[in-house]
């Protein structure tokens, strides 16, 4: 250990609870809107790190190797720290700046203790180096859960907007809902193409009532996944086509020739029952 | 160099492909079954692409003239059981082989030919 980091260790063990209501002054003075369940959860966090950092100056961490092995504890709890911060919705910055506040409270116990001036300036050399990278580690951390936060939901959106949903018997149907665009259109091509072949189906409808503008990419999207639909075999009905739509379809030019379409599902499933020879009768008056 | 089999089951042929398909491969197919329509004047042609995982443009066209082909010698041609994957490649490919009947699966293909030249309800 050098003397530098000996002075940071010694000075943190004498005057912890000093620092630590300081730490809590400090960051609290930064960010306004908190409430007292923050200030506490505060107080534990800020403890909690002190005693990590100690622990790794003791068994020798060098600040300027904060990926040794003894930084493990203090890491993992930066990352505990930030993770829950994007959790509860915090800003990066904020997140940061907590952990920036660490720096002035160790620096005035620093300037107290004044002995030897070459060994002070080594050691606000070192604390300065240590919560730079305590601070950088924790926006890193930050940013990585947020984009995995992203990518889930980005995820469960494509999932959720694109179920294939068996209406009868040999009849599948798909209600798009939201932008059509490229990458939604692979993933509903794919997903009904594999239960056309599952379930045997030779007819899908693809209701298109929740689609709210159609333009000439998303219909030849649409006529892409038709001609897919065709190619395995099966048949297609595309349904919920609106006054607006219709409207525009013709205006652009749009070939929906060959397609059979129907207003509403209703109509595509009396279809597709016909389609079938099915006939549906009344049994007897509700 | 290996040549698809074809088979005669009645007034129909069968085509089982089952193995990647070349370009040499798929013009001697093309070749042999001009050949056997007209000598054995079958009405239906059956192609089974459900073992196929691999298409290229080739191939897709291929599929498209057997059917022209067949066509003017006075037979249906039926493509059946298409991956999921190479429909999507084949749209992707610009490839919507208008004109060529599909079916689900073998079963499907059958009725179809059986139902002979009718037109095709949905208007295709």
């Amino acid at each position: 250990m050098s003397q530098e980091t000996d002075v940071v260790l010694r000075l943190l063990e004498q005057h912890e609870e000093q620092i630590i209501a300081e730490w809590q002054a400090e960051a609290g003075a930064s960010s306004s809107r908190l409430s007292d369940a923050n200030r506490r959860g505060m107080r534990d966090e800020a403890e909690g790190l002190v005693r990590v950092v100690r622990e790794a100056l003791k068994s020798g961490g060098d600040p300027e190797q904060f990926e040794a092995p003894q930084w493990n504890p203090v890491r993992q709890a930066l990352e505990s720290l930030s993770r829950s911060r994007a959790a509860q919705g915090q800003s990066a910055g904020d997140t940061s700046v907590f952990v920036l506040a660490f720096k002035r409270p160790v620096f005035r116990a620093i300037q107290k203790d004044g002995r030897d001036s070459q060994l002070q300036m080594g050691a606000v050399w070192a604390l300065s180096v240590l919560v730079d990278k305590m601070a950088q580690w924790t926006v890193q951390t930050y940013q990585q859960t947020r984009e995995e936060i992203i990518k889930r939901q980005q995820q469960d959106l494509l999932e959720l907007s694109t179920p294939v949903i068996k209406l009868f018997e040999g009849v599948l149907a798909v209600p798009m809902i939201g932008t059509l665009d490229s990458q939604r259109t692979q993933v509903v091509m794919e997903t009904l193409l594999q239960r056309i072949v599952e379930t045997g189906s030779t007819l899908a409808i693809i209701d298109i009532t929740g689609v709210p503008t159609v333009d000439t990419l998303v219909a030849q999207h649409l006529l892409k996944t038709v001609a897919a639909i065709r190619l395995m075999g099966a048949e297609c009905i595309i349904s919920g086509i609106r006054p607006q739509i219709a409207q525009t379809i013709v205006h652009l030019g749009i070939d929906l020739q060959g397609i059979a379409s129907k207003a509403n599902l209703a109509d595509a499933l009396q279809m597709a029952m016909q389609q079938q020879g099915y006939i549906v009768t009344r049994a007897r008056q509700a | 160099m290996y040549r698809i089999p074809i088979l005669q089951m009645g007034r129909n042929l069968l085509v089982t492909i089952q193995v990647d398909m070349q370009d040499q491969m798929a013009l001697a197919l093309q070749d042999d079954l001009a050949n056997k329509i007209s000598v054995t004047e079958a009405k239906g042609v059956l192609i089974d692409i459900s073992a196929l995982e691999i298409v290229d443009s080739f191939v897709g066209r291929m599929l498209a003239s057997i059917s022209g082909i067949s066509r003017v010698l006075d037979a249906t041609t039926v493509v059946v059981g298409m991956q999921p994957a190479v429909a999507i490649t084949l749209v992707e490919l610009g490839l919507s082989l208008t004109g060529v009947r599909t079916a689900l699966n073998v079963e499907r293909g059958m009725e179809l030919l059986a139902q002979g030249q009718k037109e095709n309800p949905l208007g295709r």
